[in-house]
C-alpha cells in the first residue's frame, strides 16, 4: 500500500497534494451518492412493507436496479425553464442546495484517523455550512416566478431557520459535555459503552436534535414543502435533473443529520459495550449501523405520523424546543460545578 | 509569492468585485446575493489569519441568518427599480463627498499613529487553537465588557419583542394544552332513543 502511494507520489510530482485530496473527496462523495440512491430504494421498500405492500420489485432482481432506472429517467428529461424566470438564479439554486450538503462531509470523521480535514472547530464548520443550504430553497422559489413556488420557499426556509436555532442549542450542550468543538474529540469523549454516550446525560437535547433534524431536512411529518393538499413547494417548477439535484440534496442532508446524531449522541464508532465480542467489530461498521438505525427512524416517522399544520410546526420549534434546550444547557452547566459533574462528561 | 499570498489575492479580488457589485447590481436580490458572496470571501480571508472561530461565526450569523432575512424582505417588497434610480445624479455630489471623506478618515486611522496594520500576525504551531484563545480572553480579561455587551443585546431583544407584541382581540387561536386535555364527554353527547315503531 505504502509502496503504491510513493510510486503515485513520484508520478504526479508537485500536483500530488491536489490529486490526493481529489481522490479522498471522490472516496467520500461516491459512496454517499450510492447511499442516497439506495436510501430512496430502502424508503420505498420499508414504507411499502409498513403499509402491507411490496414496493418496487420490477427493475432488476427484487427491484434492486430501481434507483438506477430512476436516475437515468431524470437524466433524460428536459429541464423546463418557466416563462420570465430568472434564468441564472433558477439554475444556480439547485447548486446552492447540494453544495453545502456535500461540503459538510469534509470534516465528518469515520474513525479516529479516517477524516478528510480534522479541523479544530469542525462542529462550528458544519453548523455554518449547513446553514447555507437555505439559499438554494429561497432562490429556487423566487427565481421560478411563481406564487406557489415562492410561498413554498417562504414556508420551507422559515421552518429551516427556526429549527436551526434549536439544533444549534442542542449542539452547545454537546460541546459543553465534550469540552471540545472537534468531532473526533467529541466521539473520543464517549468511550466506554452505551451508558457513556451522550444520549443519556443529554437526553432532552438528543430528542430535540433528532426531531429538529427531521424538520430541518423537510421530511415527514414536517414536509409542508410538498403538501399535496395545497400544492405549494419551492421546487414545483423544476423538472428533470434540476429537480433531481434538490432530491439528492434532501437525502444527502438526511444522511448527514443521521451521521451527526450518531457521532454526537450515540458514540460514533465506539462499540455498544466495551468488551468482546463487541470490540471485534470494526468502528466503521458500528458508525454505519448507527447511521442506518437513525435513517430507519426517518422512514418510520414518515410511514407513521400525519403531517403537521404549519402553525403547529412553528409553535413546536419556537415555544417547545428552544426553551427545552435552553433549560437543559443551564442544567448541564450547573451540574458541572457540582460533585456529580463527571456524569455529564 | 507563496501559495498563501496567491489565495489572499484571489480572495481579495473576489471580495472587491462582490463589494462593487453590491452597489452596482440592478436588482436588489442580486445585490443581496453579492453581499453574501462578499461575506463568504471575507470569512476566507479571516481563515488565512488563523481566526477560524470568527470566520465560521461570520458565515453562521451573517450568511446563515441575517442575509436570509434580508433576502426575505427584498423578495417580498414590490420594488420599482426605475423609481429608485431616479435621483441618482442629484444625490451623486453629496454621496461622493461623504464617501471620499470616509475613505480619507480610514487612511488617516490606518497609517498615522505609529500603528502598522500591514504586518500579518506570526503564524502559530499546529497545537494552537484560536477558538480556545478567544474564549479564554473573553471570559477572563474582558469578562465585564463581554457581559455588558450581552446585557445590551438582551435589552435589544426584549425591546424588539415588546414592539411587536400587541394583544389583538377577536382572533381565533387554539390552545394545544386544552386540545390534549379534551375528553369524549366534552364533545359527544350520547342519546339513547327508543325505536320509533315495530316492523
Amino acid at each position: 500500500m505504502t509502496d503504491a502511494l510513493t510510486y503515485l507520489q513520484g508520478l504526479f510530482g508537485a500536483a500530488w497534494p491536489l490529486v490526493w485530496s481529489m481522490a479522498k473527496i471522490v472516496a467520500i462523495v461516491a459512496p454517499l451518492m450510492l447511499g442516497v440512491a439506495y436510501l430512496t430504494y430502502a424508503e420505498r421498500k420499508i414504507i411499502g412493507y409498513m403499509q402491507v405492500r411490496i414496493g418496487p420489485n420490477r427493475v432488476g432482481p427484487k427491484g434492486w436496479l430501481q434507483p438506477i432506472a430512476d436516475a437515468l429517467k431524470l437524466l433524460m428529461k428536459e429541464i423546463v425553464l418557466p416563462t420570465s424566470a430568472n434564468k441564472g438564479l433558477f439554475l444556480l439554486a439547485p447548486v446552492l442546495a447540494i453544495g453545502p450538503a456535500l461540503a459538510a462531509w469534509a470534516v465528518i470523521p469515520f474513525s479516529p484517523e479516517l477524516v478528510l480535514a480534522n479541523i479544530d472547530a469542525s462542529l462550528l464548520y458544519i453548523m455554518a455550512i449547513t446553514s447555507m443550504g437555505v439559499y438554494g430553497i429561497v432562490l429556487a422559489g423566487w427565481a421560478s416566478n411563481s406564487k406557489y413556488a415562492f410561498l413554498g420557499a417562504m414556508r420551507a426556509s422559515a421552518q429551516i431557520v427556526s429549527y436551526e436555532i434549536a439544533m444549534g442549542f442542542a449542539l452547545v450542550g454537546v460541546l459543553m459535555a465534550a469540552q471540545s468543538l472537534n468531532l473526533v474529540d467529541i466521539v473520543k469523549g464517549q468511550q466506554g459503552g452505551v451508558f457513556s454516550w451522550y444520549w443519556l446525560p443529554l437526553f432532552p437535547l438528543f430528542v430535540v436534535y433528532l426531531i429538529a433534524g427531521v424538520a430541518e431536512t423537510n421530511r415527514a411529518p414536517f414536509d409542508v414543502v410538498e403538501g399535496e393538499s395545497e400544492i405549494v413547494g419551492f421546487h414545483v417548477d423544476y423538472a428533470g435533473m434540476a429537480f433531481a439535484i434538490f432530491f439528492l440534496a434532501e437525502y444527502a442532508n438526511m444522511i448527514l443529520v443521521s451521521t451527526m446524531t450518531a457521532l454526537m449522541f450515540l458514540g460514533g464508532w465506539n462499540p455498544l459495550f466495551d468488551f468482546a465480542p463487541f470490540t471485534w467489530i470494526p468502528g466503521f461498521v458500528w458508525l454505519l449501523a448507527k447511521v442506518c438505525f437513525i435513517l430507519f427512524l426517518f422512514l418510520w416517522f414518515r410511514a407513521t405520523f400525519p403531517r403537521y399544520r404549519y402553525d403547529q410546526i412553528m409553535r413546536l420549534g419556537w415555544k417547545v424546543f428552544i426553551p427545552v434546550t435552553l433549560v437543559w444547557i443551564l442544567v448541564v452547566g450547573a451540574a458541572m460545578q457540582t460533585p456529580y459533574g463527571h456524569l455529564f462528561h | 509569492m507563496n501559495f498563501e499570498m496567491l489565495v489572499f489575492y484571489v480572495l481579495s479580488t473576489i471580495l472587491l468585485f462582490a463589494g462593487f457589485r453590491v452597489v452596482t447590481a440592478r436588482h436588489p436580490v442580486q445585490a443581496a446575493l453579492f453581499l453574501v458572496l462578499a461575506f463568504f470571501t471575507g470569512a476566507g480571508l479571516w481563515l488565512l489569519l488563523e481566526a477560524e472561530f470568527l470566520a465560521i461565526t461570520l458565515v453562521l450569523v451573517y450568511i446563515g441568518a441575517v442575509m436570509v432575512l434580508f433576502l426575505f424582505v427584498v423578495m417580498m417588497l414590490n420594488l420599482n427599480i426605475e423609481k429608485m434610480r431616479a435621483g441618482f445624479w442629484g444625490n451623486l455630489p453629496l454621496a461622493a463627498f461623504v464617501g471620499i471623506l470616509m475613505a480619507f478618515e480610514m487612511v488617516l486611522v490606518l497609517t498615522v499613529g505609529g500603528r502598522s496594520v500591514g504586518a500579518s500576525p506570526q503564524p502559530h504551531g499546529p497545537g494552537y487553537s484560536n477558538t480556545k484563545e478567544l474564549g479564554r480572553l473573553i471570559y477572563t480579561d474582558y469578562v465585564y465588557a463581554f457581559e455588558i455587551a450581552a446585557v445590551v443585546l438582551l435589552v435589544a431583544i426584549v425591546a424588539a419583542i415588546a414592539i411587536t407584541l400587541r394583544r389583538r382581540t377577536g382572533t381565533k387561536h387554539q390552545d394545544p394544552a386544552m386540545q390534549v386535555r379534551v375528553k369524549r364527554d366534552d364533545r359527544v353527547r350520547l342519546v339513547s332513543m327508543p325505536a320509533e315503531k315495530e316492523l
